[in-house]
């Protein structure tokens, strides 16, 4: 081994007031790996990340990047180096091209105009080459999530990286998707770049990885081979305890009808059809699972049974009510809880104190309101109650929610909504972004809920989860319930072919 | 809770003594000595009258601020409080002007009055933003422009009284529609100011408004809909508020408010509307709401804070020295207040999300 290797960071401590995020970290990446990082959320992993690509200055430590060791002032420094970072979250504009999405920030010119064809020829080399296949005149709207990933892959290579950063790259994608990330990052290596994987899906990690570094609370607890590990054994070093899972136990799904919606379809302005024809039950006691892949109509789904967007046919009864009619409000305070996909978009109020956050959604309602007043006390001793309960972890009511982890943000919307004891919860996407601790209170709150004779709708990205939790499933594909599938006989890719369509494709 | 009160003192303070030293450069410049400028400012201000004169000009302004504040705390800019008040004012005085009731339903009539015809100019742009999708500021600002005009043609053609004056007005409201000087109160307590200079007992309606303000924002249900929308309208949403009412009644209950600006001219001074009644109340409302951080008490402050440098201007002009100095002031003071609030803000929300890091042994999500 004579060659340095491509990125070597010793010791690195990063401090912020109070927490630390990174103690001592090592991680040594060899030239041509894919290496993998994983670990909770809050284990340091994107930390770390930020310090490679220069966003974050550590405190302590050093950063060899090829042998020679150097300070990133700044993201524009590890580009220089060969250093590129896909985030998690697309940064694409909707209005460019892929083409102009590419070339946007670094527009190569000839003779003072951006050299188009030039960099058209690249694109279509580099899709070649590494079998990210795109059309460069696709407006960025129009992309799937796993083009978008291909154009921001192809965007870091375009500048010239030879070490890419993913930053759990397979979070949005379907099975069939991830595999052909896989074969891009296969290419990749086979050509000499260095890929860091950042990642808590363990199975892929162990497919994909040549060497992967564990982190735990800040520190690195280990390299390993994937040659020497299991996912079981791999998850318990990362959590550093026994692994939960989202299996449920015995069925509590009763005769009696929560939820019960007939031909629910919304039409949008241009007579596109974004929901369509959708009938389903929830029992009490029952959780009906929906899969899809992102964008198919969940959204859509969610806000036409909250009622927030008018539906164009269908009717809605709860609990035997016709409330096809009835305004949010009402639908709210007559028993349908939510936890929103988007906590931070549809589930909180950041700046707020966290006893206001939790009245939200029930502020017309006791504990939390009196009449036409809130009831200030009432709130924060349910507040304090919620806090209790569901293990938030937070020194008072009166902190403002921007101040709580993801986890513990997430524990909160959960149990007020919970707490609230609706007829019928809508969960959507109940443990996206948070890690494993908070995932598995998450998921025995849920189960704890339906065994209590709650219905809930359950949309998840999470196909373990997804299969773990629910009675039932059905799968959305563009607006439409397409399959009904029994979660007891079903693996991740057999679900995963009927959301990208391929098994209807099949049937038909 | 130190920090409770670090803000609303040290960001306004801060802002204040900028906003004193950039005017003392200015000064500079036209050859007056600041310091001078500023001590017999504050020597004719802090007079009995001064003191008078400046609550008196603070009670409109900070009315206007309430109104403007109330659509703030929802994100609505109100830029209308100016049109509001200007078709509110004519209307009430000439209401007071025809009616005789006793004294307390009189100027209750036309305080309804105020409020009715205020909430109703209100009420337009919120029912074009809800309907058409209009911009509240775009509707406001051309409001206004035909609440001026309408004034003045209603003035003229139906609610002025004939006289030999000079200014068009309407008719004079009797004595049981007129507001009560609070001056025997002074006088108990020894103050003797001279002739002309009355407190007006608008300054009780004033505070009820305050209160009242407070308990519907902060304490009602409605309140945590208006501000929950304000901070975050997608979540306020889903959690069951209808955005286009909250925006309709808003808009209401701030006209409703801003119809009340003039009353204090018109039930305790002129006892009528004129011609050349005081302009520009609702647009200096927004700049103290903005100095008072839609703060009932803040705002209290920000008003009073106008009042008197409106007043202890005059004697700038006596001793040479350009009034304007003082517009300048009021600028910077708000710019730099809007700042400092934001600077300060930041920061102890950042203290605060550490805080519960080191409590909790979590980092927080959103740094």
């Amino acid at each position: 081994m004579d060659q340095a290797p491509a990125v070597e960071l010793r010791g690195i401590t990063k401090r912020y007031p109070g927490v630390i995020a990174n103690q001592g970290v090592e991680l040594t990446v060899m030239l041509g790996d894919v290496h993998a990082v994983v670990g909770e959320n809050g284990a340091g992993k994107s930390t770390l990340m930020k310090t490679l690509y220069g966003m974050v200055q550590p405190d302590e430590g050093s950063i060899k990047v090829n042998g020679e060791e150097l300070k990133l002032k700044s993201p524009k420094d590890a580009i220089d180096l060969g250093i590129g970072m896909v985030h998690q979250h697309f940064m694409l504009a909707d209005n460019l091209t892929v083409l102009e999405n590419i070339v946007l920030g670094s527009e190569p010119t000839s003779r003072m105009q951006i050299d188009f064809a030039g960099a058209r020829k690249r694109i279509l080399e580099l899709g070649d080459t590494y079998g990210l296949v795109l059309d460069p005149d696709t407006l960025g709207e129009n992309l799937s999530v796993g083009e978008r990933q291909r154009v921001e892959i192809i965007k870091v290579l375009f500048r010239g990286a030879k070490i890419l950063i993913l930053d759990e790259p397979t979070a949005v994608l379907v099975p069939q998707e991830v595999e052909e990330l896989f074969g891009s990052i296969q290419e990749l290596t086979d050509e000499g770049h260095t890929v860091i994987f950042i990642s808590h899906k363990l199975d892929e990690v162990l497919a994909i990885s040549d060497q992967i570094t564990v982190m735990r609370g800040g520190r690195t607890v280990g390299s390993v081979s994937p040659d020497e590990v299991d996912a079981k054994q791999l998850a318990e070093l990362m959590i550093g305890s026994e692994l939960p899972s989202p299996e449920t136990r015995e069925s509590t799904v009763t005769e009696v009808v929560a939820l019960h919606v007939r031909n629910l379809g919304i039409t949008d302005p241009t007579g596109r059809a974004v929901l369509d024809d959708i009938s389903f039950d929830i029992h009490e006691g029952e959780i009906v699972g929906v899969a899809g892949v992102e964008g198919n109509g969940q959204a859509q789904l969610v806000d036409a049974l909250l009622g927030i967007v008018p539906i164009t046919t269908g009717s809605l009864e709860l609990a035997g009510k016709d409330i096809t009619g009835w305004p949010s409000r009402e639908r709210r305070e007559r028993g349908i809880g939510l936890i929103p996909e988007d906590r931070h978009r549809q589930g909180l109020l950041l700046p707020s104190p966290l006893w206001e956050n939790a009245a939200l959604g029930h502020q017309t309602v006791e504990p939390y309101a009196t009449g036409l007043w809130i009831d200030r006390a009432g709130a924060r001793k349910q507040t304090a109650e919620i806090i209790e309960t569901y293990n938030v972890k937070t020194p008072g009511v009166d902190v403002p929610a921007t101040a709580l982890s993801g986890g513990n943000q997430q524990k909160l919307v959960v149990g007020r909504e919970i707490m609230a004891d609706p007829e019928v919860l809508v969960a959507a996407q109940p443990t996206r972004g948070i890690d494993i601790g908070a995932q598995a209170d998450i998921w025995e709150e849920l189960k704890k809920a339906r065994a209590s004779g709650m219905g809930i709708l359950l949309l998840s990205a999470d196909l373990e989860e997804l299969i773990g939790l629910s009675d039932t499933l059905h799968v959305i594909f563009r607006g439409k319930f397409v399959a009904e599938l029994d979660p007891k006989q079903l693996t991740p890719e057999i679900l995963g072919s009927y959301m990208t369509g391929a098994a209807l494709d099949e049937a038909s | 809770m130190n920090n409770k009160w670090l803000v609303p003192i040290v960001a306004p303070a801060v802002a204040l003594v900028f906003a004193f030293a950039v005017a003392a450069l200015a000064l500079l410049l036209v050859d007056v000595n600041p310091l001078d400028a500023y001590q017999s400012m504050w020597e004719f201000g802090t007079t009995t009258e001064s003191l008078i004169s400046t609550v008196t000009r603070a009670l409109p302004l900070y009315v206007s601020a309430l109104a403007v504040a109330v659509g703030f705390k929802m994100g609505l800019f109100n830029i209308g409080v100016e049109g509001q008040y200007l078709i509110a004012a004519p209307i009430a005085a000439w209401v007071g002007g025809v009616v005789d009731l006793p004294a307390p339903l009189h100027i209750g009539l036309v305080l309804v009055t105020a409020i009715t015809v205020g909430a109703i100019w209100g009420w337009i742009p919120g029912e074009l933003k809800v309907r058409r999708g209009v911009h509240e500021v775009i509707s406001t600002i051309m409001l206004n422009f035909i609440a001026i005009g309408l004034g003045a043609y209603l003035l003229i053609n139906f609610l002025q009284e004939e006289s030999d004056s000079l200014t068009v007005a309407t008719p004079l409201i009797g004595d049981s529609g007129r507001l009560p000087s609070l001056n025997p109160v002074l006088e108990f307590f020894g103050i003797e100011p001279r002739a002309g200079f009355e407190l007006g007992s608008f300054l009780f309606i004033a505070i009820i408004l305050g209160v009242i303000f407070h308990l519907l924002v902060t304490r009602s249900r409605f309140g945590f809909d208006l501000r929950a929308s304000g901070v975050n309208a997608p979540a306020a949403r889903a959690s069951g508020v209808d955005p286009n009412k909250m925006i309709v009644r808003t808009m209401v209950i701030s006209g409703a408010i801003a119809g009340l600006v003039g009353m204090e001219r018109v039930l305790g001074f002129f006892h009528q509307y004129t011609s050349d009644f005081p302009r520009l109340l609702g647009f200096n409302g927004i700049a103290v709401a903005l100095l008072g951080r839609n703060h009932p008490v803040g705002m209290a402050f920000g008003a009073l804070l106008f009042g008197f440098m409106d007043r202890s201007a005059l004697i700038l002009d006596l001793e040479g020295v350009p009034r304007e100095i003082v517009t300048i002031i009021q600028g910077i003071v708000v710019l730099a207040v809007v700042i400092a609030y934001e600077v300060i803000a930041r920061i102890l929300q950042r203290r605060a999300v550490k805080a519960a890091a080191a409590a909790t042994g979590e980092l927080a999500e959103a740094t």
